[in-house]
């Protein structure tokens, strides 16, 4: 089976006086879906930030979509950020943009037509079930509702990796169960690699997974 | 509102440096006036032994423009107490001849100075009178005036571009977040960085719109050309399509070189 992610000796660090992730092996299957766990501070959001290529590894090495991510360059990692879906910890919206806006931005880098797109972003936002906030900012919805834009966003362009940091953090029960079904599907009818770091694993998913799990500056896999 | 905000700060700052561009212009174009006045005014006073070739000496000295002879009427007159008709004819050809010089623009003091030595070059040329002393003070003044006025110009500059730096640092801020995501989803810089550009431009030109629009209404207003034409000057307050393509050439590289900084300075937060 093909690997869209193989990390081999990967060490993270944001100063040399502290490695956060250290000497990691594991490769992740083309098309899985996988949970990251860990306590507050092990390291997750930086391992999925080691991932999108904004955290470079400091040593081994880190190939994700066939792109070496040690020393890459800024058109290659463009290129392959390009077919990236990030649900960030923190939603990362655009301010003064409306909430279709947002979730148009992958569609307009990636150069899909102004019809596809616009047809694209009133079935997501109807998906997160926010139909009746077009045209608000993020800033005038609640929490919840900005971490479902962020998700429609990440969705949004058929990526071949969704990355999703606590997609559900700040969810109901309802809406969590939104999300999951939302990153199910993808799974499973696009074949998209899903890789999603949460604290609770539900206990109602239908595909099978891969559970990897941080401690310690280390990544092990649970069985 | 918002958008409105969003481009005040900066079109204000682009307005005041073609501001004290177009001042600069104008006084720069009222003392270059104002010399040329001076110029058609003065003359130099020559007194020649010979009668001087008018042709032969513009030629020689490029700076003049004109040579007058002056008629000696009035000196003999002054003179005529009880002389014989045929003495006066006798004193008109010995009397040394006396000519009024012009010269194509106001000299410096310098320019005076050569002028004088190559005029007393001449064998025949007794004498040089340059009105030294009143020239070199009215010069004095208007070297002065034209400092006092760059200084001013280069302070409201100086206020400007620091005034710019802060803007600089709002926008870095305000755009760095955008451009982030944008990179995070893999936008070409292009891409990250073509608001900023838009918006640079858009400023650039509402800002020349409105100088445009102050000085079109500046230079066409009765009471300015009434000031104008009391100390005896007429200059083009403003050309509008010579200091309209300068005013928005300046506003167009200020707000772009702007954007670049932001552009060039920006850079991915871990
Ligand atoms: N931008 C940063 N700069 C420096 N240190 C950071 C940064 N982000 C996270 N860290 C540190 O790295 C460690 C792991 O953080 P993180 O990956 O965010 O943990 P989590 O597993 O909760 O997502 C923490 O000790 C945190 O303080
Ligand atoms: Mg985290």
């Amino acid at each position: 089976m093909d690997k869209v992610i193989i990390a081999q000796n990967l060490s993270l660090a944001y100063s040399k006086d502290e490695t956060i992730i250290n000497k990691a092996n594991f490769s992740i299957d083309s098309g899985s879906f996988v949970f990251i766990t860990g306590a507050s501070g092990s390291g997750k959001s930086t391992l999925l930030k080691s991932l999108y290529g904004v955290l470079k590894p400091i040593e081994g090495s880190l190939v994700v979509g066939g792109v070496e991510l040690k020393g890459v360059s800024n058109a290659k990692l463009n290129f392959l950020r390009k077919h990236l879906g990030i649900v960030f910890q923190d939603y990362k919206l655009v301010k003064e943009w409306t909430i279709e806006k947002n979730i148009m931005l992958p569609l307009i880098i990636n150069g899909y037509e102004k019809s596809i797109t616009q047809s694209q972003v009133d079935s997501l936002l109807k998906h997160v079930r926010l139909q009746h906030q077009v045209g608000k900012y993020p800033l005038e919805l609640s929490g919840g509702e900005q971490q479902r834009v962020a998700m429609a966003r990440a969705l949004a362009h058929n990526p071949i990796l969704i990355l999703a940091d606590e997609p559900t953090g700040n969810l109901d029960d309802y809406s969590s169960q939104l999300i999951w079904n939302l990153l199910e599907g993808a799974n499973e009818q696009l074949k998209t690699t899903v890789i999603v770091v949460t604290h609770h694993i539900p206990e109602t998913m239908k595909v099978d997974y891969k559970h990897y799990h941080i401690e310690f500056g280390e990544v092990h896999e649970v069985i | 509102m918002k958008s409105f905000k969003n481009h005040i700060s900066l079109v204000i700052a682009l307005v005041s440096i073609l501001f004290s561009l177009q001042i600069f212009t104008i006084v720069d174009r009222s003392i270059n006036a104002y010399k040329e006045n001076l110029a058609k005014n003065y003359s130099l006073v020559v007194v020649s032994q010979k009668t001087l070739q008018p042709k032969e000496l513009t030629n020689k000295i490029t700076a003049l423009s004109s040579v007058e002879q002056l008629s000696p009427d009035g000196i003999i007159k002054k003179l005529n107490t009880g002389i014989s008709k045929k003495n006066i004819e006798l004193l008109k050809i010995t009397l040394p001849k006396f000519y009024k010089f012009k010269l194509k623009r106001y000299p410096t003091p310098a320019e005076l100075q050569k002028i004088k030595k190559e005029l007393l070059a001449y064998p025949y040329i007794t004498k040089v009178e340059t009105f030294s002393n009143t020239h070199d003070t009215t010069y004095k003044l208007l070297l002065l005036f034209k400092n006092v006025i760059s200084v001013l110009a280069i302070s409201i500059l100086l206020v400007t571009i620091l005034l710019i730096f802060k803007e600089l640092r709002i926008w870095q801020f305000k755009h760095n977040e955008r451009m982030n995501i944008m990179g995070l989803f893999g936008a070409p810089t292009w891409l990250r960085s073509a608001v900023l550009f838009r918006l640079s431009i858009v400023d650039a030109f509402i800002a020349f719109a409105v100088s445009f629009v102050i000085f079109s209404y500046f230079s066409s207003s009765p009471w300015v050309k009434e000031q104008f034409a009391n100390i005896g000057i007429s200059i083009v307050i403003f050309d509008r399509v010579y200091d309209s393509m300068i005013m928005l050439g300046v506003s167009m590289t200020v707000s772009i070189l702007l954007a670049s900084f932001i552009v060039l300075g920006h850079k991915e937060e871990v």
